[in-house]
């Protein structure tokens, strides 16, 4: 009742406050601007951060910049999309194969940028897909999908995809607990039958390329979240897990009954040199790898069976539990490496736990029992402090580099900021409103860039203009480099922006691709340049090599394609210029239109259905005579004998 | 007499600087190409300032007429010059070492700075004669055609030298390196001339 009261009153207080600001907008004038300044990047200049928000429910990731809040670009990762034809053109749709089959949209959560020595790299950003369990790997110098990875065995794929300092590993964890290997199984009979698998994933260091190096096949409980130990505790990884009391029903109740759930704490370099000298069982776990390969542009999947699983029981001192005040979500490491903060969400405190005293107490023994036959480590010995937020359901926490953690409290609305160390509470901004993750640049590694911080919000009201019932979510920036929180900017995000990295500018925009080499382009159907235009039919299947320039195609007339054939237009892009795609779209095609980037090749197909002439046209606005940029394909009828012939301004071959 | 001959040497050497470096530069500005897009005109060709800028100024140029900039093969003077500049380079060593052993006189230094000047400016015709023929012979089927006041054709011949507006870009044409270099070195064949004349009075 009292933190009731008291969340009331610091509702009000919060009220109170912004009204003031409100009321005297007049006379703090100069504040004002100077929050305007301080997002303000003039035209032609260039924002200091990129933020990479996940798309959520839209499976993709946007990029930001940051201070200004500028959207730049939605990639396409887990789902179709239309702009670019990514999932709909012939090299790319291999990209959404699954052990399932082909599955055209995904639920994208947590973005983590690759790291060298516990620092931001630049290289790559991981995401994963939490409905159909997946990780992929995206290009930070193309800002494309490369690979794409299924997750066999798995459910739920939520504690997932943060990477190791070295990105040695990249993680997925099960969400729900699910009998391993799946089975048909009464559902009321789960308790001790189901489980959940924590899957390791090494990563090629020069290419990225992603393995399935091993499972722990951990207790049915349901993971959460994740984090890698840095620094002081590289070689561990931590996940939060709830549900200890393995409920199948109504979990809402039945799941938050236990005062404490678990941390499972893992040393995975123990793991890793148990499977290197031939530990753990080879199990079923059939999963899509897929690889879009940049020198030929095109997508392949690989179908692979098994994987190694570990039984963690079996490589002593690897895995402990750690008991964390019920239901917790977010577990987050600071970037020393020596505390590891959980976040209860349906408590009020954050638990902060020391890595030595974790260390010790394994030295010790100092063991609560144990939960399947993994040890639990007793709270009161590995406990290092307890922040008394005074907010409700803290999520998340990241850190400024400068000695603060900042926690993200959902029920309460707001952010609290508070120091490492004395663990108490220095500040707090409300947010608006419901408040999931919240970002640091840098915040997951060992070098955060304290300058913003940016909370991502689930409902948005009142925010902006209403535009029905469906808004995007939210984030508000907030300035950290001072002593208080500063509320600088509140910007729309598009879908829901789960999580989200960010990495100063530098690191990467010199090293962003501007347009593909046409040298290197060793796409199969390439015709690199106007001379190699040409059709030719196998079969049914009409190939058609076509290239674009400002602003024709070449050719631009075809004759001879007849109803019930499968038209192939491979579209090259003869372009060598940076920022001039051009578009490709077909009267009556099925799949979609594509967006060919200079010096790329892409692959729609079009099946006829009547005779007759038909256009084509290009869809992105290329030159001043894009509207000109177009040809045509005449359709003649299944057993005509129409030449097959196509031609540039009446110049015909065949 | 040696002060001169070394510094005769030295300056028709400077020639060589074109067999590394690019004679001239021609530079477009527009908004839409934030960082310019331009090329170096080399001894024996044409070189984008960046991989694809020559393609990229053919495709701009498309759409006023001009023909496609010429490649190596497609122009006498690229085999020439290379040829005739190195020829006067080593020709100007000669007669610095002949000065050296005292085998020619100082005055050799003027008259091979003559034939040089001869040759620059001959050069710098052939150059502006070219420029001229590309900037205004277009093609009668156009995709624009283009005007001036008094209903003329418009010419897209790029400066000689200096800078000029045409249509939305800025066309910047400077001596590069090369060409710097040439400059320096004629200069310093006169030096070796009047140095060998003082030396003589
Ligand atoms: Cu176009």
């Amino acid at each position: 009742m009292k933190t009731i009261q008291k969340l009331l009153l610091g509702l009000g207080a919060g009220l109170l406050l912004i009204g003031c600001g409100n009321n005297s907008k007049s006379d703090s004038g100069a504040m004002a601007s100077s929050n305007a300044e301080k997002v303000y990047i003039a035209p032609g200049e260039h924002d200091e951060f990129y933020a990479f928000m996940s798309g959520g429910y839209s499976g993709n990731l946007t990029v930001y910049g940051l201070p200004s809040g500028r959207m730049f670009k939605e990639i396409p990762v887990f789902s179709q999309f239309p702009t670019n034809g990514y999932g709909y053109s012939e090299e790319t749709k291999a990209m959404l194969n699954t052990s399932y089959g082909f599955v055209p949209w995904g639920d994208s959560h947590h973005p983590d940028i690759s790291q060298t020595n516990g620092k931001l790299d630049g290289r790559w950003i991981f995401i994963n897909e939490n409905n159909t369990p997946r990780i992929a790997r995206i290009s930070l110098e193309t800002f494309e999908t490369e690979e794409i990875i299924e997750i066999p065995n798995s459910a739920g794929n939520h504690a997932s995809s943060y990477v190791t300092e070295n990105t040695e590993y990249v993680v997925a964890g099960t969400r729900f607990a699910v009998p391993n290997p799946q089975k048909d199984m009464p559902i009321d009979e789960m308790k001790g039958e189901f489980k959940g698998p924590l899957t390791f994933i090494k990563v090629d260091p020069e290419h990225g390329h992603m393995e399935i190096d091993f499972q722990i096949n951990m207790p049915g409980f349901n993971y959460d979240l994740s984090h890698p130990g840095r620094d002081k505790s590289h070689g561990w990884f931590f996940f939060t897990s709830y549900n200890t009391e393995e409920a199948h029903s109504m979990l809402e109740v039945n799941a938050s009954q236990n005062d404490k759930d678990f941390i499972a704490a893992v040393n995975w370099m123990k793991i890793k040199e148990y499977v290197e000298n031939g530990g753990g069982t080879e199990v079923a776990g059939t999963y899509a790898h897929n690889i879009y390969d940049e020198s030929t542009m095109m997508a392949t999947t690989e179908m692979k069976e098994g994987v190694t699983s570990v039984d963690p029981r079996d490589v002593p001192g690897a895995v402990y539990y750690m008991p964390v005040p019920k239901s917790p979500h977010g577990i987050d490491v600071n970037p020393t490496g020596e505390y590891i903060i959980g976040n209860g969400k349906l408590s009020t405190q954050l638990s902060v736990y020391s890595f030595a005293k974790i260390e010790e107490a394994i030295k010790n023994k100092d063991f609560d029992g144990d939960a399947y036959g993994i040890p639990i480590l007793k709270f009161e010995s590995v406990l290092e402090g307890v922040v008394d937020s005074g907010g409700l359901g803290p999520l998340h926490t990241e850190f400024d580099g400068k000695g603060y953690g900042y926690t993200s409290f959902f029920i309460s609305s707001e952010v609290v900021k508070w120091e490492v160390g004395t663990w108490k509470v220095v500040d707090r901004q409300p947010s608006f409103y419901s408040v999931g993750h919240l970002t640091i640049p840098g915040g997951n590694s060992r070098e955060p860039f304290g300058k913003y911080m940016f909370s991502m919000n689930k409902i948005t009201k009142d925010r902006y203009l209403p535009t029905g019932p469906e808004l995007e979510h939210s984030a508000q920036l907030y300035d950290i480099s001072g002593d208080k929180m500063q509320l600088l900017l509140d910007f729309p995000t598009h879908g829901e922006p789960h999580y989200a990295a960010a990495i100063p500018a530098d690191l990467i925009k010199s090293k962003s691709k501007k347009y593909y080499d046409l040298e290197e382009n060793n796409h199969k159907y390439a015709a690199k340049n106007e001379s190699e235009g040409r059709v030719e039919r196998k079969g049914n299947e009409v190939h058609i090599y076509t290239t674009t320039v400002r602003s024709h195609f070449s050719p631009d007339n075809i004759e001879g394609v007849k109803v019930g054939d499968k038209v192939y237009f491979h579209v090259t892009n003869l372009e060598q210029d940076f920022d001039v795609p051009h578009g490709f779209a077909m009267i009556g095609a099925n799949t979609s239109e594509i967006l060919v980037m200079p010096g790329q090749t892409k692959t729609i197909i079009w099946e006829p259905k009547r005779e007759g002439v038909w256009p084509f046209y290009c869809t992105d606005f290329c030159s001043a005579l894009h509207q000109e940029m177009q040809g045509y394909v005449r359709v003649s009828a299944k057993n005509s004998d129409t030449k097959l012939r196509w031609s540039l301004d009446d110049e015909w071959k065949e | 007499m040696k002060t001169a001959s070394i510094t005769m040497i030295i300056g028709s050497a400077l020639l060589l600087g074109l067999f590394l470096f690019p004679l001239w530069s021609i530079t477009l500005e527009a908004p839409q190409y934030p960082s310019g897009i331009g090329m170096y005109i080399n001894l024996d060709g044409l070189e984008g300032h960046e991989k694809h800028d020559i393609q990229n100024i053919d495709g701009l140029n498309h759409y006023i007429g001009m023909r496609k900039l010429p490649k190596q093969d497609e122009m006498w003077e690229f085999s020439v010059f290379p040829k005739v500049i190195g020829g006067m380079a080593i020709l100007g060593i000669l007669i610095g070492l002949l000065g050296l052993f005292k085998k020619v006189s100082y005055k050799w230094f003027l008259g091979w700075l003559v034939l040089m000047t001869v040759l620059g400016v001959m050069g710098i015709f052939d150059f502006n004669a070219w420029m001229t023929d590309y900037g205004t012979h277009l093609d009668p089927k156009a995709i624009m055609k283009m005007t001036d006041a008094d209903g003329n054709p418009l010419s897209y011949k790029p400066p000689l030298f200096g800078s000029r507006d045409i249509l939305n870009f800025t066309a910047h044409s400077y001596p590069a390196i090369g060409a710097i270099l040439m400059g320096i070195g004629m200069f310093l064949t006169f030096i070796a001339y009047i140095i060998g004349l003082k030396k003589t009075n």
